[in-house]
């Protein structure tokens, strides 16, 4: 039996101590991990507790990411609660195995806290791993500080083991920025958490030994595309009880959350879309360019998986110009929110906004106000001459030869 | 729980963990094998295994061959993901949210998922001390994906990446030593075993079963379609593996102590081995007769070398 762990009202936690007390609370059977930073914390911080007597579980310190999510999904398979965090490279490693992992249908729940990809070698924030994980089959929660990243943990469990939903969760949080940023945190005491999450009760556990269960069976032709259409199906229809876990977590605690999260926007007529940290950093500056008589708002999103395509539209259908920022090199296209997002304003609006998009952030680097007040004088522009002032797509705060592409 | 097979009458009733419906090649040894290891078992045994021939043909959804708990992940994590297994019944039945008895927890692989793509994940394995089997069906060939080298395979064999031709005999490169490596890890059982020794392959299963830790079997699979032999053929061209002492049956406890389990009253020559199987028969040809000397050598030095050390006990 684990030991109580007495909290404060209000804890100073960063992103991954945040996000190992929600592991620590939600009382994991097994956690699999191999460290990498700037994720490290979130599994030391686990083996602190486990060896300190506030957790009853098994931390399986494996040789490699991959081996991490195998064991993490034999685990799964077993029957109880499973988790692991990861970053980057390791998350890149990793891949292979969460196909399995959504394909089977085992909802474990991974701290993906946000690394760029080599080369070159680089150990900071940016968006590279999340959009690496786009097409592999889980759900995408993001998280934008530490008190999220902490809230955000305790409902990707509910949420994941929710049978209507069968799915593992990605639960993002941008490296250091938010990671090894230390903020107020307000903490669920441990009994209410456990009670929010509930206990977990594993279908067709592999330790039951009245009804032997074959795990990770071939398909071809014959059976592996309704297998597909299946996990897409559930996945596209996930968002009603990711809703429903926002409600309850709303009741709970107060802190409302929205699959798709309005800033500003009653009449605004310039939009930034993004994600992560710079939400927070986009809504100070879209305050601060209202000064200026320019009607700034923000859009971000908490699900990049399943991807909320009406309620981006609902959010977008007034605007003029729209901006979507994406931290991750766009490789040879435009970037994947201008893509996604785009397609959704255009499918789904009677009006035709000005869409541009904005690659910043790459490997770490700064993604300032100036930055920000830029994009929105950028868009300003678009907005009163209806038509595209700049290039569709700009880098911005990269040094050098201004790059830029239509 | 293990039990001691005592006969083949009895082999022959127990085997009703692995269904007969599946789709190995007929003469395949993999089905001997998972027979033998699943009716030394009594009670809950749990089964990670990687992708390959085994896999292939007897998991193909909507269907199984399996009446006990099996995972399969990928070609290279079936011990990992026994591992995973093993790491949750361990903190269930500490909360006791698992009260049955304890299972026996077996990965199996072949040799590509071995010696090769797998080996690193294995080899974690072990250093953490997992209370877990490995078994590998050594069919010495990637024969899911039809007949490429491995790390097993042995040299001279004419493999579909090693092919012999006008200037080469095959595959140049020796058999990695595996059960070396495995006995290094600090395993507290290893042993090669062979199907058509099934009483002394029944005593070892057993004894790695019946061993806390992680243990290590490497079975000898004799494989129709790729060393080419008729498929009635099965339990001869093993019997000449071990006979030859190509295949020496033996094992190794602690990391040291080395027993040889069977001694060929009469040790046969390697060629009439090799003669025996279509991947070897270039080697008959004068120009590349040396590969058969250079492979009587080996097996030579290396039955010296166990034998030396059974003596030593080191």
């Amino acid at each position: 039996m684990a030991l109580k762990y007495e909290l404060s009202k209000v804890e100073v936690w960063d992103g991954n101590m945040a996000a190992s007390h929600a592991l620590r609370q939600a009382q994991v059977d097994v956690v699999a991990a191999y460290p990498i930073t700037p994720s490290t914390p979130i599994v030391q911080n686990y083996g602190k507790f486990l060896s300190d007597g506030y957790i009853d579980g098994e931390f399986v310190m494996v040789e490699s990411e991959h081996a991490a999510m195998s064991a993490c999904v034999g685990a799964g398979a077993a029957g109880g609660r499973v988790a692991t965090a990861t970053s980057s490279q390791g998350f890149a490693l990793m891949v292979e195995v969460l196909y399995q992992a959504s394909g089977m249908r085992i909802p474990l729940v991974l701290n993906l806290v946000n690394r760029a990809l080599a080369a070159p070698l680089n150990v900071n924030g940016d968006h590279s791993d999340m959009y690496l994980s786009r097409d592999t089959g889980w759900i995408s929660l993001c998280a934008y500080n530490p008190q999220e990243a902490y809230d955000f943990n305790l409902m990707a469990f509910k949420i994941a083991e929710d049978l209507r939903v069968r799915i593992p969760v990605i639960v993002n949080q941008d490296g250091f920025i938010c990671s090894h940023t230390a903020q107020n945190v307000a903490p669920l005491s441990d009994e209410e958490a456990y009670e929010f999450i509930g206990e977990y009760k594993q279908k067709n556990a592999m330790l039951d030994f009245s009804k032997p269960i074959t795990y990770g069976a071939q398909a071809e032709e014959d059976w592996h595309f309704e297998h597909k259409a299946q996990l897409h199906h559930d996945l596209m229809n996930s968002h009603v009880v990711i809703e429903e876990v926002f409600d309850l977590f709303a009741k709970k605690t107060g802190r409302k959350y929205n699959i798709v999260e309005k800033y500003d926007m009653d009449d605004a007529e310039v939009v930034i879309v993004a994600l992560g940290t710079t939400v927070e950093t986009a809504r100070v500056a879209a305050k601060k360019i209202r000064e200026e008589g320019i009607k700034a708002g923000v859009v971000s999103l908490r699900t990049l998986r399943p991807f909320p395509y009406k309620l981006v539209a609902e959010a977008l259908k007034d605007v003029k110009a729209i901006a979507m920022l994406d931290r991750s090199s766009p490789a040879g296209a435009m970037g994947m929110l201008f893509n996604e997002v785009g397609v959704a304003v255009l499918q789904n609006s009677t009006k035709k906004p000005i869409l541009s998009n904005y690659i910043y952030g790459l490997g770490g680097r700064d993604m300032t106000q100036e930055n920000l007040l830029q994009i929105y004088r950028d868009l300003d522009a678009n907005a009163k001459a209806n038509k595209l002032t700049h290039p569709t797509q700009q880098f911005i705060g990269l040094r050098g030869k201004k790059m830029a592409f239509n | 729980m293990t039990k001691e097979i005592k006969n083949l009458k009895q082999f022959s009733r127990a085997a009703e963990k692995f269904e007969g419906a599946n789709l190995l090649c007929p003469g395949c040894a993999h089905g001997m094998i998972i027979r033998e290891i699943l009716n030394a078992v009594d009670g809950h045994i749990v089964i990670g295994n990687s992708t390959g021939c085994i896999e292939v043909s007897t998991a193909v959804y909507p269907y199984t061959s399996w009446d006990v708990p099996w995972i399969h992940i990928g070609f290279e994590n079936g011990s990992t993901a026994v591992a995973g297994v093993e790491a949750m019944y361990k903190a269930l039945s500490r909360k006791q949210k698992y009260t049955g008895d304890k299972p026996k927890f077996v990965a199996f692989g072949g040799d590509g998922s071995t010696y090769d793509i797998g080996f690193q994940w294995i080899s974690g394995c072990f250093e953490r001390g997992h209370d877990l089997t490995y078994v590998c069906f050594d069919n010495e060939v990637y024969a899911n994906t039809g007949g490429q080298r491995s790390g097993s395979t042995p040299i001279g064999s004419s493999t579909s990446t090693t092919p012999a031709g006008r200037v080469s005999y095959g595959k140049k490169d020796k058999k990695k030593d595996m059960l070396a490596i495995m006995a290094a890890h600090g395993s507290p059982y290893v042993a090669q075993v062979a199907p058509n020794k099934w009483k002394d392959m029944n005593k070892k299963i057993k004894q790695a079963l019946d061993t806390e830790g992680p243990t290590f079997i490497n079975a000898l699979s004799a494989c129709t379609t790729e060393w080419r032999f008729d498929c009635n053929n099965t339990v001869d061209i093993m019997d000449l593996a071990v006979d030859s002492l190509v295949f020496p049956l033996y094992e190794i406890i602690d990391g040291h102590e080395l027993n040889i389990t069977y001694r060929p009253k009469n040790i046969i020559p390697v060629r009439d081995y090799l003669g025996a199987q279509g991947r070897f028969k270039h080697l008959f040809k004068p120009e590349n007769e040396h590969i058969i000397e250079q492979f009587q050598k080996d097996v030579d030095k290396k039955w010296e070398m166990l034998q030396r050390r059974e003596e030593a006990r080191v």
